[in-house]
């Protein structure tokens, strides 16, 4: 027998807990990371050198390389996640639409190290010798679409994580396309209005906070994902000038220098990218929760992130 | 009103009509090409996840074979290696993690169902930010909280950081399944003069448990696909090891590590590896479905 | 999905059922014959003939599943939008078969308007988007057209002086009464012949309710309507044509009785309208 009170403080105990948690996960990071940011300051926000032997650390080429993918990710993934959602919610046949839902969210529990290695092993060869001479015959070769053609690259990157947030943001935008209530689409309709009337003009305006809700979520996804990405971009710390071109992002290079590093600041510059990159993260998912929340979506659990 | 004044109106009616009339084809031609764009969405997103599936099925079958399963991995370049130290490593770290994260998020998710106030609303939003936040940062914290201090790397600490990816999935599935109960059955139970830990024990979680199995298999399958957080806690080894204390091998690892090796043996053994992943992650994703389905058909 | 069966006695305009059909001029501006509806296999409404005549207001009455609003949404096609559903017999609009292929049901929507139980305004849009939005979905463009047939309706719903000087406001800035005569507006600047109804005033307040039922009086000129209405007082005050139906012995809705609304309230033929339009049961 527990008594009420016993009880009670357990479960505070258990709410403590997790919350001292979190503050020991953001704590443990910033002090780890502060040598770093004392010692190079701002410059290592905006330096471009990154040679741990010789002392210089500079975070830029990864904070570029993160947006770069993210942003090529998103815009593959968008229009095409906003289209298929659009389909399983309104327009395929009854029976179709639980099976294909739910294969699609099952998708999202395909872990992430698997599409990396698809992605190295399966795409990286398609895209060195279809689409990146493809593109390049198609612009003439102009930048970005110059260079050498490897494969493995920013595009593959981008390419890679737009296939890997595709689930969650269909996963979620569905769900907020379908709680528009059924009043609005029938009020359009007897209006005279086409099926793509309904969809363009009333239900993708009223579920807009939900649709952003789902795409900011995706877009933290893409931010953080480590190992697609570092088996696919090459992983080289330098700008892409190219689409073609490898590079690194903040995620992947701590997953490839934090086991080596041994010089003096290498470790903590690691972890003050990492800071960097949880404090966008974090930055990014408080906006998309807020959003969803705000439409009164259903919460999703276990459709995570890597 | 008289004729005069609707005069107009029937004016302005047949020039309505007329519009609509001469644009319908059109509008429904557009209508039908939008939607038929749609479900081309869908397939274009269908292709590659089953590409994936297909992939890894078809080369991870070619890999599996006794060797895979019982064997230790061998240098590249010599056959018949195996990934049995792997096999355990990921069912042992998985389990500490369920072990430690389990009854932590069910007694948190009962926590956020049985209260209202600003303090758990703070708590059940942070778990929601935690839920998307990169694994790599946690594997960060798992490494300066126990690696840094045990001054070397060991699976416990790979457990940990598993285990804070798994935590806010299982508290808020847990959560959504507590408040599902009834409120009469809970009340019911504290009118009979039941402790409110008693009526906690004996009718809620219960009552519940379809969708705590749920939530709890959703987070373990979440977790045990984890790579970034496994690469400076547990590191991964090519030998026999149960001391979670110590280094050990871990499946996402061997994809990882083997994956992006230039030996065609490590890459065929990264396959086996990344199919006997996806096959225990689908296991557990269409089974917590299954189980909670079944529970709750058995209670009707 | 539908099978509307046209029977080739049943000429356009020539009475086939005299007790049932009103004084022979004007030309109704709707013709139902045998229309039955089901839902998956089940029916919901059976062999239901009536006409609806032009400029005036028709009420179809009865209790609750007696498939008014299911004959209601047969006519401007809402039934479509529901998979299982079956619509025979055949209505007419004027001369042209509903369901008959010669129309498609998005430009029947334009010609036979809806408003609904709940008020529906499009949250999203402005006041004047919302009137517009039915011009636009229909191929629109004109700017004067849109303004002037924005301002027609709304001053038709008699909204127009209390918006007039708010037109890019959210239509979530009115009351509930506000919203549906925004929504009556929305369905007039289409400038239907036909304005169906179902039960627009059951989620209002009796002040709000008071204004639509003055309302409906004012836009027969314009538009024919035709509302389902629980409501007995309601039907009485605001309608000159009554159908009453009723649910059969296997649950589906059928027309018991229709006359011009005095005669039905006054003195029905059939007994069971006069224990309805009484209060015996229902």
């Amino acid at each position: 027998m527990v008594p009420d009170g016993a009880y009670r403080v357990g479960l505070a105990t258990v709410a403590a807990v997790f919350a001292l948690l979190l503050l020991a996960f953001v704590t443990s990071l910033v002090v780890q990371a502060r040598p770093a940011f004392a010692h190079f300051g701002f410059g290592f926000l905006t330096g471009t050198k990154w040679d741990p032997v010789h002392g210089h650390l500079g975070a830029l080429t990864f904070v570029v390389g993160t947006l770069e993918t993210t942003m090529i990710a998103m815009v593959i993934a968008v229009p095409i996640g906003l289209g298929t959602a659009l389909a399983l919610a309104y327009a395929l046949p009854r029976r179709l639409q639980a099976p294909l839902s739910m294969g699609v969210e099952l998708l999202a529990a395909v872990p992430s190290v698997v599409y990396g290695l698809w992605g190295l092993l399966v795409v990286a060869p398609a895209v060195r010798t279809v689409l990146e001479p493809a593109l390049a015959k198609l612009t003439g070769g102009h930048e970005p679409f110059g260079g050498i053609q490897e494969g493995i690259g920013l595009l593959l990157a981008g390419l890679i994580l737009s296939i890997m947030v595709l689930p969650t943001l269909v996963a979620i935008s569905r769900d907020v396309l379908i709680a528009v209530p059924h009043e609005q689409v029938e009020g359009a309709y007897a209006l005279g209005a086409t099926r793509w009337q309904v969809l363009r003009r009333v239900v993708v305006p009223h579920a807009r906070a939900g649709l952003l809700g789902a795409t900011t979520l995706a877009t933290g996804r893409a931010l953080g994902e480590t190992i697609a990405v570092t088996m696919v971009i090459g992983n080289t710390v330098s700008f892409a000038h190219s689409l073609f071109a490898p590079t690194a992002t903040m995620a992947s290079v701590i997953a490839n220098e934090f086991t080596e590093a041994t010089e003096p600041f290498h470790l903590s510059a690691l972890v003050a990218v990492a800071v960097i990159l949880l404090g966008v993260a974090i930055l990014v998912n408080v906006t998309a929760r807020l959003l969803v929340r705000s439409v009164g979506g259903r919460q999703r659990v276990g459709l995570g992130v890597a | 009103m008289t004729l005069m004044a609707l005069d107009p109106i029937i004016a302005r009616r047949i020039e309505i009509h007329s519009i609509a009339e001469r644009t319908v084809q059109g509008r429904e031609r557009r209508a039908s090409v939008a939607v038929w764009a749609c479900r081309a969405c869908l397939i274009v997103v269908l292709i590659p996840l089953v590409a994936i599936l297909f992939y890894v099925a078809s080369r991870g079958i070619a890999a599996w074979n006794w060797a895979f399963f019982s064997h230790l991995p061998t240098p590249a370049g010599i056959p018949g290696g195996g990934v049995s130290n792997a096999i355990v490593g990921s069912l042992i770290i998985d389990g500490v993690a369920a072990a430690a994260a389990v009854p932590f998020g069910v007694a948190g998710g009962l926590f956020l169902a049985e209260s209202d106030g600003p303090v758990a609303g703070a708590l059940r939003f942070a778990a929601d930010v935690l839920s998307g936040l990169p694994s790599i940062t946690i594997g960060i914290f798992a490494y300066a909280v126990i690696v840094k201090i045990q001054g070397h790397f060991s699976a416990v600490s790979a457990s940990f950081a598993l285990g804070v990816l798994m935590l806010p999935v299982i508290m808020r599935a847990s959560e959504t399944a507590i408040r599902s109960v009834p409120r009469e059955l809970l009340e019911g139970g504290l009118s009979l003069g039941a402790r409110r830990a008693t009526v906690a024990r004996k009718v809620v979680l219960p009552a519940a448990l379809p969708g705590l199995i749920t939530g709890v298999l959703l987070g373990i399958a979440r977790a045990a696909g984890e790579t970034a957080p496994l690469l400076f806690t547990v590191i991964g080894s090519q030998y026999w090891n149960l001391s979670p204390t110590k280094p050990m091998g871990a499946l996402p690892l061997v994809v990882f590590q083997n994956g992006i090796q230039a030996y065609p043996d490590l890459v065929k053994t990264a396959w086996g590896a990344a199919l006997f992943l996806v096959v225990m992650i689908l296991v557990l994703s269409v089974g917590s479905r299954l189980v909670a389905a079944r529970l709750r058909k058995v209670r009707r | 999905m539908t099978d509307p069966m046209i029977k080739p006695e049943l000429a356009p305009g020539v009475a086939a059922e005299p007790e049932l059909v009103p004084p022979p001029s004007p030309m109704p501006v709707m013709q139902l014959r045998d229309v039955s509806v089901a839902f998956s296999g089940r029916p919901a409404v059976r062999n239901v003939s009536f006409d609806i005549p032009e400029n005036e207001v028709t009420a179809l009455i009865g209790p609750s599943g007696s498939g008014k609003t299911t004959l209601l949404r047969s006519l401007n096609r809402m039934h479509d939008l529901v998979r299982g559903a079956e619509v025979s017999g055949s209505i007419l609009l004027g001369d042209i078969d509903v369901y008959g292929g010669s129309i498609s049901p998005t430009l029947l929507r334009s010609r036979v308007g809806m408003v609904f139980q709940r008020p529906n305004p499009f949250p999203t849009m402005s006041i004047y988007d919302n009137v517009t939005s039915g011009l636009r979905f229909n191929g629109v463009r004109r700017k004067a057209l849109l303004e002037e047939a924005a301002e027609s309706a709304l001053i038709a719903a008699a909204l127009w002086d209390s918006v007039k000087n708010r037109m890019k406001a959210h239509a979530s800035t009115l009351s509930g009464g506000e919203q549906q005569r925004l929504c009556i507006a929305r369905a007039l600047a289409v400038e239907p012949r036909v304005l169906l109804m179902d039960e627009p005033t059951s989620s209002l307040d009796p002040v709000a309710t008071k204004r639509i039922e003055e309302l409906l009086g004012e836009l027969k000129d314009r538009v024919s309507i035709v509302i389902v209405t629980h409501n007995m007082q309601q039907a009485m005050r605001v309608s000159d044509t009554c159908a009453f139906l009723l649910m059969g012995e296997d649950r589906a809705g059928e027309l018991v009785e229709y006359a011009a609304t005095t005669k039905l309230f006054g003195e029905p033929d059939d007994p069971r309208t006069a224990d309805y339009v009484n209060g015996r049961f229902g």
